[in-house]
């Protein structure tokens, strides 16, 4: 954008915004890339992994079943025909079938999409709502009590396995207690087109305890790196300076504090939401959540190939997005940084 | 065995701040006095490490852990800030005392313009509405010099070089009109030739308002144009102190002398710069004694024993020293 070191000049904004302009497409080339290269090492994978033939005919099949399985799949052409009928058809938006359901996979997918962007979010919100003002207390409070006590339980939210967690939740709200559901998706209502729980009461219910236990370890990192930010950040003149004008400690702390300390909380929240959304997997499982996680994890079982790839695909994708979106904050941060 | 002004905005009374750390007690300022008159300018010299800052610091009751105020007296027009409370304390920063700090490049917050930081102190200590704050905030930047005020206001201090940005600095600390600066090194990070613009700039706001200021430096050549009282710290304690222009010409406390010995002297090229020998020592065992007596030319056997009271040394000049200069002497 603008020169560093220079005043906004009117006659410089027609440049800006072409700056801005040549960004865009510069990050839409390079996500490009990365998606082809994604493709490429997803598909030699899975063609590495066996036969998936074996998976979806009959245990008695005949060879000349066995052969036209394999011709109707397309899997009697060599590696690189395979790869260029896929990436073609993929760029014509034909993303493949599923060999299990015969339905297109990327509509499999995005069907259980918003059961886990759902659980995510909330998982997320909770995370950064817990993590950020415990962080900052920690941080400015390095040697309190309270700061120590916090600092023992987010070792434990990181080094806590999800799945165990999960357990003992459903043990002591669901078995224990009774006031929680152990598994499954509530009640959904429809809002933009998308069916989501998070518009009923039923739904929230059933979404508590698989959001907590998909929060843990990401509230646990985030309250880390705030609190880690936080205390770099106290040695700062203008800390002191903002203190010597009479600012109130709680002003010091988050309105001259934070924002400084928030880069490295945005990367890592960014990664964590992408990680979360693409591999909720094992928290969907315990909680029977008909998410995309787990339709991963029932295809790798069926050798669904198409599915998996698509999969993979799509989470390039997100992640590709996400990091987007958090270079976009980042110029939202700090003033210094430009998208160039 | 103060230097009695008639009305004292500030009187500092045998202030003792000391730090609490794992390898012992650092007595940073150890029973230091002054006062200041309304419209006075003071300056805090001394090496580093002398407890200059801790002073300052000390005055606006932002000394942070392990440090802590244990003893001695902070009035304010005759109010103790050493026992005042936190409420009260906010009330006095940025609207009855304010600070202007050494480096303007790490004083002013990065991620905030320069009009969002200047409003700060008018939401805090005014009633002002949001028009009159803006009005306030552009007048203030002009006074200090900064052409297309109203513009600069949305500017970052990274779009300042570090000469405007202690304008800025400067700006922010005057805007509540504080009876009281206390100014921490404000030009030894600037390049010498911004220095001179940023002292007269200060001297010119100060005098302006009949605002007093403590000018904390370690260079005397700066404080010996802009002051009018000097007291010199060495070891967290007064050693000298006196009118400017006395204590200038006939220093009477060895360490003064030595430290105005090395100012360079373009009219008087010596082959060298003079320097007083040895250096400062650890604060966290102290001698018996004189604290300066291992670096001293005019060293005797009491200096070992006794610890130099401040005394008279005539009708405006007070220094710590068994064996005082007299005027005359060539030490």
């Amino acid at each position: 954008m603008g020169k560093a070191g220079a005043f906004p000049d009117p006659a410089d904004k027609k440049s800006q915004y072409s700056d801005m302009l040549g960004y865009l497409i510069k990050r839409l080339i390079q996500m490009l890339l990365v998606l082809w290269i994604v493709s490429l090492v997803v598909f030699l994978m899975m063609s590495f992994t066996g036969d998936p033939v074996f998976m979806i005919v009959p245990i008695d099949a005949t060879d000349d079943q066995i052969q036209q399985a394999r011709r109707i799949l397309g899997l009697d052409q060599s590696l690189p025909v395979q790869y260029w009928i896929f990436i073609s058809s993929l760029v014509q938006g034909d993303f493949g079938q599923s060999y299990v359901f015969r339905q297109p996979a990327l509509a499999l997918i995005l069907e259980r999409m918003p059961a886990t962007v759902e659980m995510v979010l909330v998982a997320m919100v909770l995370a950064v709502v817990v993590a950020i003002p415990l962080g900052v207390y920690a941080g400015a409070n390095p040697n309190g009590r309270l700061s120590r006590i916090i600092m023992a339980g987010s070792l434990l939210g990181i080094s806590l396995p999800g799945f165990w967690v999960g357990m003992v939740l459903i043990y002591f709200f669901a078995v224990h207690l009774g006031i929680f559901p152990s598994s499954g998706r509530g009640e959904t209502g429809e809002v933009f087109g998308v069916r989501t729980s998070l518009v009923t009461w039923n739904g929230w219910h059933h979404i508590i305890l698989p959001a907590v236990t998909l929060s843990l370890a990401t509230m646990a990192i985030l309250l880390r790196m705030t609190r880690a930010g936080m205390m770099e950040v106290a040695r700062q003149d203008y800390m002191k300076f903002a203190r010597a004008k009479g600012a109130t400690r709680q002003d010091v702390l988050y309105k001259h504090g934070l924002k400084n300390a928030l880069i490295p909380v945005v990367t890592i929240f960014g990664l964590q939401l992408g990680d979360l959304i693409a591999f909720a997997t094992i928290t969907e499982t315990i909680f029977s959540w008909p998410g995309m996680g787990k339709l991963l994890i029932d295809s790798i079982y069926r050798a669904d190939r198409p599915v998996i790839v698509v999969y993979l695909m799509l989470v390039a994708l997100i992640f590709v997005v996400i990091n987007f979106l958090v270079d976009l904050v980042y110029t939202l941060i700090d003033p210094r940084i430009t998208l160039k | 065995m103060t230097v009695q002004t008639q009305h004292a905005l500030l009187a500092v009374r045998d202030l003792r701040t000391y730090f609490h750390t794992f390898s012992g007690t650092v007595k940073a300022v150890n029973g230091v006095s002054f006062d200041i008159g309304e419209g006075e300018i003071m300056g805090l010299v001394g090496e580093s490490g002398g407890g200059k800052s801790v002073v300052g610091f000390s005055i606006l009751g932002l000394i942070d852990s392990p440090g802590q105020i244990m003893g001695g007296q902070i009035l304010l027009n005759g109010e103790d800030l050493v026992t005042a409370g936190e409420d009260r304390l906010r009330q006095i920063r940025g609207r009855e005392i304010s600070m202007v700090f050494q480096d303007p490049m790490t004083s002013l917050n990065p991620l905030h313009t320069v009009g969002q930081q200047m409003d700060e102190v008018l939401r805090l200590h005014s009633d002002l509405d949001a028009a009159a704050r803006r009005k306030a905030c552009v007048e203030m930047l002009e006074s200090v010099g900064i052409s297309r005020a109203a513009d600069r206001l949305g500017a970052y201090p990274h779009q300042f070089s570090g000469g405007m940005r202690q304008r800025v600095v400067i700006a922010i600390a005057m805007l509540a009109k504080p009876r009281l600066i206390i100014a921490d090194e404000p030009t030894t990070a600037l390049d010498v030739t911004i220095q001179s613009q940023i002292l007269k700039l200060m001297r010119q706001q100060i005098a302006a308002r009949g605002a007093s200021m403590i000018l904390i430096t370690h260079d005397l050549a700066v404080v010996s144009e802009m002051a009018d009282h000097i007291t010199v710290l060495y070891c967290g304690n007064v050693v000298e102190r006196g009118r400017t222009r006395d204590l200038i010409e006939t220093p009477a406390h060895p360490y003064t002398r030595g430290l105005i010995d090395s100012i360079p002297d373009p009219a008087n090229r010596h082959p060298r710069l003079k320097q007083i020998p040895g250096t400062v020592p650890d604060i966290r065992n102290l001698p018996k004694g004189c604290n300066f007596r291992d670096r001293c030319p005019r060293a005797q056997a009491l200096c070992a024993v006794e610890e130099p009271q401040l005394r008279p040394q005539n009708a405006s000049q007070w220094a710590a020293c068994h064996y005082p200069l007299q005027p005359g002497d060539l030490a």
